[in-house]
């Protein structure tokens, strides 16, 4: 009987969300990106006082795209559900052709990002991001790229990699797997070329030395990182793999603010600054109208990428 | 400092009676969650996380060993009583071990998992200990070929060890197979057979189904049977022990189901459920006792729990040396590291030599814990089968529903519960084994996956999956298996087989 009072209880904690205060929403399960950064915002609101008892509620499947169709749908005019989300679910949304967009939801701000990362094994022949681009004008198919998802950021990067150098997007031997983290130990294992995903997935392997970097997907060089990024090695590819926040649908203009408001003030406090630096995560804060213009111009450009490589027809 | 003083120092650190006291509340809370069906250790982790941000480092990483191992044995006790597993790593436990408790065993099933997964967890711990930078590096040699192989290799035994008739079994696993390929496609991100449900985007549960076609197709089949006709479970037969038998039937299977676990759950794409079916596969060749097989062998418990123990600590094998979560709740441990300001990766050892070897102390004390825990409590948990039936199944039917709902607030997920009840009642009415469709849920995508990434990498060449050597031995040890009873069987040894094969359900 004591397992029923407990499975009881703990049903009970997880159904019942506290009355006024945020209840975030992680469009996936436990332990990936989004749930940490869910998990870190509650941390943070906890100890700055922002709201006592956040609470984190992880809805996955489908690139975030259930959580988000999820959060739409039953927190109309709710002031205090948040969803986290990111670039991620900008391409799960166009490739899933989800009926729920993020225009359904109120996106707060951008709150933190990485840099794609493009690597070798430390036994490859290949030594620079030339090389690669050589093999891969040549043959694209012999190149097998290993990185996450299909349609994901990393996907994405390497559909983007191949129209810089103008080769077929549709001929790119991309092996997606459930994440960076089989990735990479298929590309430790020497079973494809090349591998590419969040640069902090790999950091400890370039460290160790048993992974090269070539290059990187940022605007400008990476402090600690030694490798140019792909706009120095001459291709017109900047990709930043952004985490953010939301709102519920249909807020009025002072809820909207209000939420703002308090996002604002735990991006700003010491905690999440500690948080960030814990976690490696760059602090890549952007709200507002900028946001807002920034969301719609990767939207089109994601769009147009995806069809590119034919996941979207 | 060597390992030893590492370690020793670890245990010294790990003794400490404030940190006893946290290994305790996990192995408590870990192995409450392992019983609800649905709500793994990962979510507990993940839950906590928060709260041990307030601790010091040793205490929440010994917090974290606690709920992991904790939620590792904690599903076999739900699956042993009332048929209900709790993780998928547990559902093989459910075949013989349900059988048992039914018998008036339950007890000596409790134990023989109990002790199993101590001893099992006990071996894998010392393995991860002492050898882990080389087994990772035999882990990382697995690519697409060889987990493809492994798999085959999987279907073939395992769907071989299920049942006494080949047509049923196979028919259950090919439905097993058929839902798998529900979902997103992982390599090319298009839904498969999703029907415009959203839900449906992401696959079928394999807890909600497991749940489903044991728990709930089960509660159905004895409400549907009339009052008169009544098989009495018997609580309690004999001592709750373990006798002399059941010692001697049930150290083998421990030894084997470490040796097949560990391994596996060291492979980044392994996953625990893997080594229990192997395990399970192994022990129903082995047995000397093949007519108990199906109705409740003592073997068919201990291998495939002492497996998926081992390979809990396998899975830290590649998170440790790598910084390669391969499971969730590795992966909020990695996030719990980073709390911290570390980060699991080769140098972690060389960098943080202390905590790792806090951290290795801290598995062997929850590990001894658990059995403090749970051995005195067999007693109490095998009295839950004196329930009268009409209370337990309608216990279990709520106890089911909570779980998939606290796992994952959906309405649909409620209702595939449901529907994979009824259609887990209409099989066990016709006498189709339900094992194989579980199974074919859990190895179909795997196996589906795997080989397009290998031919995918080889660009279309169907050769590449013999010319590794590893792949070519474990695919010639699949044929050797699904050859040798067809020539027994011409051989006029086929009733001796099917004697063998038993009925599962």
């Amino acid at each position: 009987m004591k397992t029923f009072i407990l499975a009881s209880l703990f049903a009970g904690a997880m159904a019942l969300p506290a009355a006024a205060d945020y209840t975030i929403i992680a469009p996936a399960n436990p332990g990936g990106g989004w749930d940490q950064t869910a998990r870190a915002m509650q941390t943070v609101m906890q100890e700055e006082g922002i709201s006592p008892s956040a609470q984190v509620q992880n809805v996955p499947g489908a690139g975030g795209t259930i959580g988000l169709a999820q959060f739409a749908s039953q927190n109309r005019g709710n002031p205090d559900a948040l969803i986290v989300g990111g670039y991620v679910m900008v391409g799960a949304i166009l490739t899933n052709n989800s009926p729920v967009t993020l225009q359904d939801v109120t996106p707060i701000a951008r709150l933190t990002g990485e840099y794609e990362a493009i690597v070798v094994p430390a036994a490859s022949p290949i030594e620079s991001i030339e090389d690669l681009i050589e093999q891969l004008k040549a043959d694209p198919g012999s190149v097998s790229w290993a990185g996450g998802s299909a349609g994901g950021a990393d996907h994405i990067a390497v559909g983007l990699i191949a129209k810089a150098t103008e080769v077929d997007p549709t001929t790119i031997n991309y092996i997606a797997y459930s994440g960076g983290g089989e990735a990479l130990a298929a590309i430790l294992g020497n079973q494809v070329t090349a591998g590419i995903s969040s640069l902090g997935e790999f950091e400890a392997q370039i460290e160790a030395g048993t992974l090269r970097l070539l290059a990187t997907s940022a605007p400008e060089p990476i402090e600690g990182a030694d490798a140019p990024t792909l706009k120095e090695a001459g291709l017109d590819v900047v990709l930043e793999n952004w985490r953010m926040v939301a709102a519920a649908p249909d807020l009025t203009d002072e809820q909207k603010a209000k939420v703002s408001a308090d996002i604002e003030a735990m991006v700003t406090s010491d905690s999440w600054q500690k948080q960030l630096s814990d976690k490696g995560w760059a602090d890549t804060y952007l709200a507002g109208e900028e946001f807002d213009a920034q969301l719609e111009s990767d939207t089109t450009a994601t769009d147009a990428v995806l069809r590119d490589i034919g996941l979207i027809k | 400092m060597d390992a030893y003083s590492f370690l020793l120092q670890g245990l010294v650190t790990a003794s400490d009676p404030m940190m006893l006291f946290y290994a305790l509340i996990g192995v408590t809370l870990g192995t409450a969650v392992g019983v609800l069906p649905g709500i793994g250790p990962a979510l507990t982790v993940a839950l906590l996380l928060p709260v041990t941000y307030r601790l010091d480092p040793a205490g929440s990483l010994i917090m974290f060993a606690g709920i992991y191992y904790g939620g590792m044995y904690g599903g076999s006790t739900t699956s042993i009583l009332l048929n209900t597993p709790g993780e998928s790593a547990s559902i093989i436990t459910a075949l013989e071990g349900n059988k048992m408790a039914r018998k008036g065993r339950g007890g000596p099933a409790l134990a023989t998992a109990a002790i199993g997964s101590f001893i099992a967890g006990l071996i894998a711990t010392l393995l991860l200990a002492f050898l882990a930078p080389w087994i990772v590096k035999i882990a990382l040699v697995f690519g697409p070929r060889e987990y493809f192989a492994l798999m085959v290799l999987a279907f073939v035994t395992v769907s071989a060890a299920f049942g006494d008739s080949a047509l049923r079994g196979l028919t259950s696993l090919f439905l097993g197979l058929a839902l798998a390929c529900i979902g997103i496609d992982q390599l090319t991100g298009q839904a498969r057979l999703s029907f415009g449900v959203p839900d449906l985007l992401d696959g079928i549960e394999v807890t909600t189904m497991a749940v489903a076609m044991f728990a709930v197709g089960e509660a159905l089949y004895i409400a549907g049977q009339s009052i008169q006709h009544d098989d009495q479970v018997t609580a309690v037969k004999g001592s709750v022990w373990m006798n002399r038998l059941d010692w001697m039937r049930s150290w083998k299977p421990w030894l084997r189901g470490t040796a097949i676990g560990f391994p596996i759950g060291a492979m980044p794409a392994g996953g625990a459920e893997i080594g229990t079916f192997l395990s399970y596969a192994a022990e129903k060749k082995l047995t000397r006792h093949p007519e108990e097989f199906g109705e409740g062998a003592i073997e068919g418990v201990a291998g495939p729990e002492a497996a998926n123990n081992a390979s809990a600590a396998g899975t830290l094998v590649p998170l440790l040396t790598l910084g390669l979560p391969t499971s969730a709740t590795a992966a909020i441990m990695l996030a719990g590291f980073q709390q911290f300001g570390l980060q699991p990766g080769p140098l972690l050892f060389a960098t943080n030599p202390t905590l790792v070897w806090g951290l290795i102390a801290s598995l062997l004390i929850a590990n001894a814990m658990l059995l403090v825990l749970n051995l005195p409590l067999i007693g109490l948990w095998v009295k839950l089968l004196t329930i009268p039936r009409h209370w337990l199944y309608a216990g279990i039917l709520l106890f089911a529903t909570l779980g998939t709902i606290g796992a994952n607030p959906s309405s649909f997920e409620l209702g595939m519960l449901l529907a994979f009840g009824v259609l887990g009642y209409v099989m066990r009415l016709f006498g189709y084994p339900i094992a194989p469709i579980v199974v074919g849920l859990i190895l179909g995508p795997m196996a589906e996956q795997q080989l397009r990434r290998a031919l995918s990498i080889s660009q279309g060449d169907w050769t590449t999956l013999v010319q590794s050597p590893i792949a070519a031995v474990l695919l010639g040890l699949a044929a050797l298996a699904f050859i040798v009873p067809l020539i027994m069987r011409a051989r006029g040894k086929g009733e001796m087989l099917s004697q063998m094969a038993g009925d599962e359900d």
